[in-house]
């Protein structure tokens, strides 16, 4: 029996097989979907140009020469998407920028979406006055629009990437909640939280084992759709000089730069913005690909 | 010549384990008669009266060796030949009127529609309509033409979807289950108009039901359906006779009102029957 | 059962259902006033010392610190601040010296009007589109609407505004760059309203009719990508559910034609919870403004709060913010007040 056969066997033999089938299955269905893959790539090209930057990129990201190389134009030599005011490569920076974006979105995460568990599971677990202060408060927060009330947060705090990233992360948790506290209420009541309940074991400890990691896909999946948007928002904050300050190589903050010489060196605002355009496709694709696969309402 | 002939009709959908097969080998013809169709839920009755009207739901796909209606081929008719005939030569009375009426729109205008996009003048559709509606045994006609389908109780509801059908006066009328909703002295009067129908104006009537009993005393024949397929076809009178041992279970089954029926009959399947 | 029964009903539904809203509206706006507060509060420029410049002397410095308020208690810094809110006094800005409540009055019809073009533009194309695609799901057009949308969602909207000033302003030459009119048009016409499209409609000047529509037209047409990107999407997956509904195949049965089921039949059903999509997206819009109209130099609310904010002015920042939270807020409420309106109207739920 090959590995496939044993993962699309119709009787697994043991819940370990069955689970694993099951995401096979998924992974194929999604393999099918061409726009998803090519999301997929996008993302997967990301993570590997961060990773590998220091190799990747022809120059120093963060000092041109001013005298010889200032604001040459794409396919210049040895500089393939041109220079800035600065003289420093663009594709250079666009590289070393790949890993301020990747490691935005993954601070984010990291912050927001165990808020956004630990508000949601608690509200839903406890219920009560409990519930109805926690999902007060996420509602006030919700009716922010984010973009203004990360905007008012950097104002305070300060610019700066780790106040972006504060900002950013204030304003995601939210949907994430929700989510968790309707997912909570569905298992609430099920036998065996009453059953762990009935061991004596303490409402922290249930919430923590047995409530969290059965919101986790969900929540999972939600977090992707938005990374995009994180990626979007950071962004704007950058062009505003309220994210990553100069001479950071962040891709909002260079369209902003490059903005003085839109007329006669377009290049150096528009490929940044490229660059960004790109990356939150391929989230979009992927996140999309990934709500198609895993909704069974919309599979056809 | 009959009015409709059907040869072999099936009906496909396809699944994520391969195509099922909901209608398999349907064959009969209709003359200006009433011909009853029985059988289990999901035996695929409402799929045959849709496919006739060329109206099986996507993905599923309909073919027949033969499927003419008045002497003209159904099969590869284009939309526009379709809806010249729907609504004006043959209708079908939905299923489940509580979804089957567009929640947002008065029944009435629902009901004018059926003959205003056959051209019928405004104020001619608005007669005909309250006059169908009244026909149907509905005391108020005025005010269920002004109400909405939510307002309406489910038995004023079938009747109205009955209205709606009949109003364009089809030459065919497939009726699913038209009066399970309705109380008995309303069946019998909305029975008696569609009678009227096929003995005055030589209408042909496929009347499909649960109700076996019903079934065999309004129709001239009846199609026993098992599983997609024809397993019996009998003259309503001869019913008692019937052969097959799913019809028989099913008459076994039937509720008397005189009579002990304890324990509760049971209808036994057997697979060869679907083969 | 009678008509008039039923109608007491639904009023009684209605009412309910505008209370309970109301009561929500109420205590996320109380929150809202929290959150704004407390980021006044903590913002690491001392309020004090804009008032009185550094160069002030201790006790003319504790003067100042008393004038503000700012030895009372949090609590009743709120108090003292919410009743000012209130009245509609913000404080002054720094930057204008003006009060910010007349700042805010001054720059919103530029923003309400570009958010009113963007969003006719969005539904207008929108709607079609997402029924487009619904009528050929899974057909290469679902899959070209589906990308359109897409790229609406992963462009940012700054950098969009900066290629299209590029290409059509100062290549092509085809729409007026930044700002809102032309200075050479500036006096035909007296801004009553604000809203400089009915005003220069109103008062006859088509020449400065015309030159407003040519600045106007390329930040509402990006703005309005955006909300297009969410509205068709909406669209197609409402147009969708409703296509698949039995009342479809009773309409068919009728041999209704294909295009008064779309758009007479389903269309009716799914503008229920269309008209809350769109009214979502119009509360979107004044996010996407903000960086929109840095870049078209737009004098709106975002144009105003983004200064505010590099020149450190943290009374208008907040104000401006809060302004923009209670018409999100406000928005929101509508629609949902709408949505049980349309729905109660016809159906039960
Ligand atoms: N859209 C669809 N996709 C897949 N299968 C379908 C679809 N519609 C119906 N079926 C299947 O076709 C079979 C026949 O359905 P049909 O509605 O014709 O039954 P029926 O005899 O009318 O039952 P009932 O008495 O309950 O109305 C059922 O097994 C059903 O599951
Ligand atoms: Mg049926």
């Amino acid at each position: 029996m090959t590995t496939r056969e044993w993962l699309l066997s119709d009787n697994p033999v043991s819940r370990r097989q069955a689970r694993l089938g099951q995401s096979y299955r998924t992974w194929l269905d999604f393999r099918r979907n061409g726009l998803a893959m090519f999301g997929l790539a996008i993302v997967l090209v990301l993570v590997l140009v961060a990773i590998f930057a220091p190799w990747l990129a022809p120059h120093d990201p963060l000092i041109g020469d001013l005298r010889t190389t200032r604001l040459l134009p794409p396919l210049s030599e040895g500089h393939l998407l041109g220079t800035d005011d600065q003289g420093r490569d663009i594709l250079s920076r666009l590289i070393w920028g790949s890993r301020i974006t990747l490691a935005v979105v993954a601070l984010v995460v990291v912050i927001a979406t165990p808020v956004g568990l630990l508000v949601g599971t608690t509200a839903g677990y406890f219920g009560g006055w409990v519930d109805t202060v926690l999902m007060r408060f996420t509602d006030v927060v919700l009716a922010f629009p984010k973009l203004i009330l990360a905007l008012a947060f950097v104002a305070a705090l300060g610019p700066g990437i780790e106040n972006a990233i504060i900002a950013i992360s204030i304003t995601a948790w939210p949907p994430y909640a929700r989510l968790a506290r309707a997912e909570t209420l569905t298992i609430r009541n099920s036998d065996f939280i009453a059953a762990t309940k009935l061991q004596g074991a303490r409402p922290a400890r249930i919430i923590w084992k047995h409530v969290v990691p059965l919101c986790m896909s969900s929540v999972i999946i939600r977090v992707t759709l938005d990374m995009a948007g994180i990626i979007l928002t950071a962004a704007g904050l950058g062009f505003l000089g309220l994210g990553a300050q100069p001479p950071q190589p962040e891709w909002g903050a260079m369209i902003a730069g490059g903005r003085n010489f839109l007329v006669d060196q377009w290049w150096v605002a528009t490929m940044p913005g490229l660059a960004i355009f790109i990356v939150s496709l391929g989230f979009n694709l992927l996140g999309d690909g990934l709500r198609d696969v895993l909704d069974p309402r919309r599979r056809t | 010549m009959s009015l409709l002939e059907v040869e072999n009709l099936r009906v496909t959908f396809p699944t994520r384990h391969g195509p099922s097969e909901v209608v398999r080998g349907v064959s009969f013809t209709l003359g200006r008669e009433r011909l009853g169709i029985v059988g289990e839920s999901g035996s695929g009755k409402s799929q045959t009266g849709r496919a006739l009207l060329g109206l099986t739901p996507p993905p599923g796909k309909a073919t027949a060796d033969r499927l003419s209606f008045d002497g003209s081929d159904l099969r590869g008719l284009s939309a526009r030949e379709w809806r010249s005939l729907r609504g004006q030569r043959m209708s079908m009375v939905m299923q489940d009127p509580k979804f089957s009426l567009n929640p947002v729109m008065p029944v009435g205008k629902q009901l004018m529609e059926a003959l205003r996009t056959h051209g019928t003048p405004r104020a001619q559709a608005k007669r005909a309509s309250l006059d169908m509606l009244e026909a149907v045994q509905i005391r108020d006609p005025e005010r269920v033409f002004r109400a909405y389908p939510h307002e309406l109780s489910g038995g004023m509801g079938q009747r109205a979807m009955i209205a709606m059908m009949l109003v364009s006066e089809p030459d065919l009328l497939i009726a699913d289950e038209p009066t399970s909703a309705l109380d008995v002295t309303i069946q019998i009067e909305v029975l008696r108009i569609l009678d009227r129908l096929v003995t005055d104006r030589g209408m042909g009537l496929i009347f499909i039901s649960h109700d076996l009993r019903l079934v065999s005393s309004f129709c001239d024949r009846v199609l026993v359906m098992y599983a997609g397929r024809v397993v019996e076809e009998l003259r309503a009178s001869e019913l008692h006779a019937a052969q097959h041992p799913y019809t028989r279970g099913l008459l076994n089954c039937l509720p008397q009102i005189d009579g002990d029926r304890r324990p509760l009959p049971t209808l036994d399947r057997d697979a060869a029957w679907a083969e | 059962m009678t008509t008039r029964t039923n109608r007491g009903r639904r009023g009684a539904l209605w009412i309910r259902k505008a209370a309970s809203v109301t009561g929500t509206v109420a205590v996320t706006f109380l929150g809202l006033l929290i959150v704004t507060f407390l980021i006044g509060r903590v913002v690491p420029v001392d309020p004090v010392l804009s008032v009185v410049g550094d160069r002030a002397t201790q006790a003319q410095y504790d003067a100042a610190y008393r004038a503000l308020g700012l030895d009372k208690p949090l609590v009743e810094q709120f108090w003292i601040w919410l009743l000012k809110v209130f009245q509609g006094d913000f404080g002054n800005s720094f930057l204008t010296t003006r009060p910010i409540a007349v700042d805010i009055a001054r720059v919103f019809p530029a923003t309400l009007e570009l958010a009113t073009v963007s969003i006719v533009i969005g539904t207008v194309i929108g709607i079609p589109m997402g029924v487009w695609a619904a009528v050929n799901q899974g057909r290469w057009i679902d899959h070209v609407v589906r990308v359109v949308g897409l790229i609406g969602y992963s462009a940012p909207v700054f950098w969009l505004g900066l290629m299209g000033l590029l290409l059509l302003y100062f290549k092509l030459d085809l729409v007026s760059g930044p700002g809102r009119v032309d200075i050479t048009y500036e006096y035909d016409f007296t801004p009553k309203t604000g809203l400089f499209l009915i005003d220069t409609a109103m008062q006859g000047a088509w020449g400065a009719f015309g030159n407003v529509v040519s600045h106007i037209i390329l930040p509402a047409s990006l703005l309005g990508y955006l909300s297009l990107a969410y509205i068709s999407r909406m669209t197609r997956s409402f147009m969708l559910n409703e296509l698949s509904q039995e009342y479809i195949t009773t309409a068919r049965v009728k041999g209704v034609p294909e295009w008064r089921i779309i758009w007479v039949q389903a269309m009716r059903n799914a503008a229920v919870p269309l008209v809350t999509v769109i009214a979502l997206s119009y509360a979107n819009l004044l996010e996407g403004s903000v960086l929109t109209e840095t870049v078209f130099a737009w004098p709106g609310l975002g144009l105003y709060l983004t200064n505010s904010l590099q020149n450190a002015d943290m009374n208008a920042v907040l104000g401006g913010t809060l302004v923009i939270g209670a018409i999100f807020v406000g928005l929101n409420m509508v629609s949902d007040l709408l949505y049980t309106l349309l729905d109660a109207r016809t159906r039960k739920r």
